[in-house]
């Protein structure tokens, strides 16, 4: 029997506001001491009142807007109540039934696919993130710093279908998330977590199998592995005549198994109710017009403007829009080359894909961090087409440009680095290397021409890298033919 | 209106984590029945083409700036707990099976 399986997403992600989601604490929490960023708001005290933060409404719309959303204008707070110490009010503030965004989408690309694969968003909405526990013992320490940090939450359909597929989507939400700048994204110190709901699909009969989920994935790695493995397992309890559970799993990252967390209740069990505390929203469509104007171009759209409008492939668009400070540095120098006619957005690509990346990952440095100016990289590109310098002089050049910022005309002068295409100035380097190679010369005369590379090497390195290659194996050519 | 039945009883004082003896649940089934039905007179006025509302407060679109002010010391925030350790809150080891 074969089986296909059919997954769902839940993705949560923390906004990186100043503030809370319902009070004035500061919401960036990393690293900060226990029960220090925290109020009698968010500490749940009986009569204070929540007040909505309207940095995180407008992110909460940004981000469905990026997703394709529709934005609901209509938007209601709901008490989502459970007993559980991470939570000092006995209820979550939460949306329900009319959440911020409805029925957007995401595509996505998997390696070898002629198309993208569409994953439909169901919804997104805005909610408060809980505490934090720490089980010691018989005991637990809570830790309510996070009790309150804006939280989204995006809900894909079941329209996932491999591991790679979640992993992908996951990679784009994060993209996204970091383009749209309302969150770090950062998975590993849980600014970002997941939740899959996974069945198998009877691809014989389309009979779809019990539902699981799998909870607290808090990692590219881990959503990966957690499907695999999961996918396999039931799989395994299918073809041995069992019937799948319908449960909540956890994923154990040492052991890299699932495990399960208890038997599902349903949502009745929140008894969801409107959260009286809060008026309802009735948002401005100006206004959500405004934020729509607002937007940055996406990775989608550069990606497909850097392969129509500038020639580049696929892959090397995919590296530049990878992320928003490396596309704007691309875009900087593209923009720039309009002083510097000839100068290519594919040679500005090849620059920042080659040399840059190799400098930044030596160096450990971000790109955010580059100072080399675009008009200067724009110039030193400039200088290379006009054969004023070479290929090895222009990277020696650029490594200075990386460590002082300077211009790369000052940098060629001062080190001499001009590349020589006087001929007349050659011919002699060139005779000089005929003369002490008799050997090289007799092989490339019998017919054996990959010498002649060798023997511009050896023009190359007698002019200490300043000679135009190209020039030396024509002067050379001439030269063996003649002599 | 039907009384609720002893089975709903039981489940939402699972929900609200209480124990209930027999006449407790008894006791609960009156009580929570008589507001039901209490309810149910509000349910005979006729709603049909009034939309429904989420708040009874004639206020809408009430937010604040997101601006960060002051939060509490940890001595003030822990001032009320009844037990304590690290600059956490303490309390009786609880399965991890958050919702
Ligand atoms: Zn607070």
């Amino acid at each position: 029997m074969r089986y296909e399986p059919v997954i769902g997403m839940e993705v949560h992600v923390e906004l990186n506001t100043q503030s809370k989601m319902f009070c004035a604490c500061r919401a960036d929490i990393f690293g900060a001491a226990p029960n220090t960023h925290v109020c009698p708001v968010c500490l749940g005290m009986p009569g204070v009142l929540p007040v909505i933060n309207q940095k995180a409404v407008e992110y909460t719309i940004m981000l469905g807007q990026a997703l394709n959303c529709e934005i609901q204008l209509h938007n209601v707070f709901a008490r989502k109540n459970y007993f559980y110490p991470d939570l000092p009010k006995g209820y979550q503030i939460s949306q329900y039934e009319l959440p911020l965004c409805l029925n957007g989408y995401v595509d996505v690309q998997p390696e070898g696919s002629p198309e993208p694969r569409r994953i439909r968003i169901r919804r997104v909405h805005l909610e408060e993130d809980t505490g934090k526990l720490t089980h010691v013992g018989d005991y637990s320490l809570v830790d309510l710093n996070r009790a309150g940090v804006p939280l989204v939450e995006i809900v894909t359909e079941a329209d996932i279908h491999s591991a790679e597929e979640a992993y992908l989507y996951v990679s784009k939400l994060r993209q996204i998330v970091r383009y749209l700048g309302i969150s770090t994204g950062d998975m590993e110190k849980g600014a970002m977590r997941c939740e899959v709901n996974l069945s198998l699909k009877n691809a014989a009969t389309g009979e779809w199998g019990t539902k699981v989920e799998i909870k607290n994935l808090n990692s590219f790695r881990s959503v990966r592995n957690a499907i695999e493995y999961e996918v396999q397992r039931q799989e395994k309890v299918l073809a041995e005549g069992g019937a799948v559970e319908q449960v909540t799993m956890g994923w154990d990252e040492n052991r890299q198994v699932t495990f399960v967390q208890r038997v599902k209740e349903g949502d009745v069990g929140y008894r969801y109710f409107p959260e009286p505390d809060l008026p309802p929203l009735y948002l401005e469509a100006s206004w959500v017009e405004q934020i729509r104007a607002g937007l940055p171009e996406l990775p989608d759209a550069k990606l497909a403007r850097y392969t129509t409008d500038y020639g580049l492939t696929d892959k090397e668009a995919a590296v530049l829009a990878e992320d928003r400070a490396t596309a704007e540095y691309f875009e900087a120098v593209v923009q720039a080359a309009a002083d510097f006619p000839g100068v290519t957005p594919k040679q500005v690509s090849n620059w920042i894909s080659g040399e840059l990346f190799r400098l930044l990952s030596e160096s450990g440095l971000e790109i955010g961090q580059v100072n080399i100016a675009p008009a200067h990289l724009a110039a030193l590109i400039a200088l290379v087409n006009a054969n004023t310098i070479n290929q090895t002089a222009a990277k020696k050049t650029f490594k200075v440009m990386f460590e002082t910022g300077r211009a790369p005309k000052d940098i060629v002068r001062e080190l001499g680095l001009e590349q020589i295409s006087d001929a007349g100035q050659l011919e002699q380097l060139v005779r000089q290397v005929i003369a002490d190679n008799p050997e090289a010369v007799e092989r490339y005369r019998s017919g054996q021409e990959k010498v002649l590379g060798f023997l511009v090497g050896q023009v190359m390195r007698a002019s200490r890298g300043k000679a135009n290659p190209q020039l030396v194996g024509d002067l050379l050519k001439k030269e063996l033919q003649t002599g | 209106m039907a009384k609720l039945s002893r089975q709903e009883v039981e489940y939402i004082a699972e929900l609200a984590k209480l124990t209930l003896s027999d006449e407790e649940k008894q006791q609960f089934r009156e009580q929570l029945s008589a507001i039901l039905e209490y309810a149910a007179i509000l349910q005979q006025v006729d709603t049909t083409g009034i939309p429904p509302t989420a708040s009874a407060i004639p206020l809408k679109n009430v937010m604040r700036p997101d601006e960060a002010g002051l939060s509490l010391s940890n001595e003030e925030a822990l001032f009320n707990a009844p037990d304590a350790q690290d600059g956490c809150f303490r309390v009786k080891a609880v399965l991890d099976d958050t919702p």
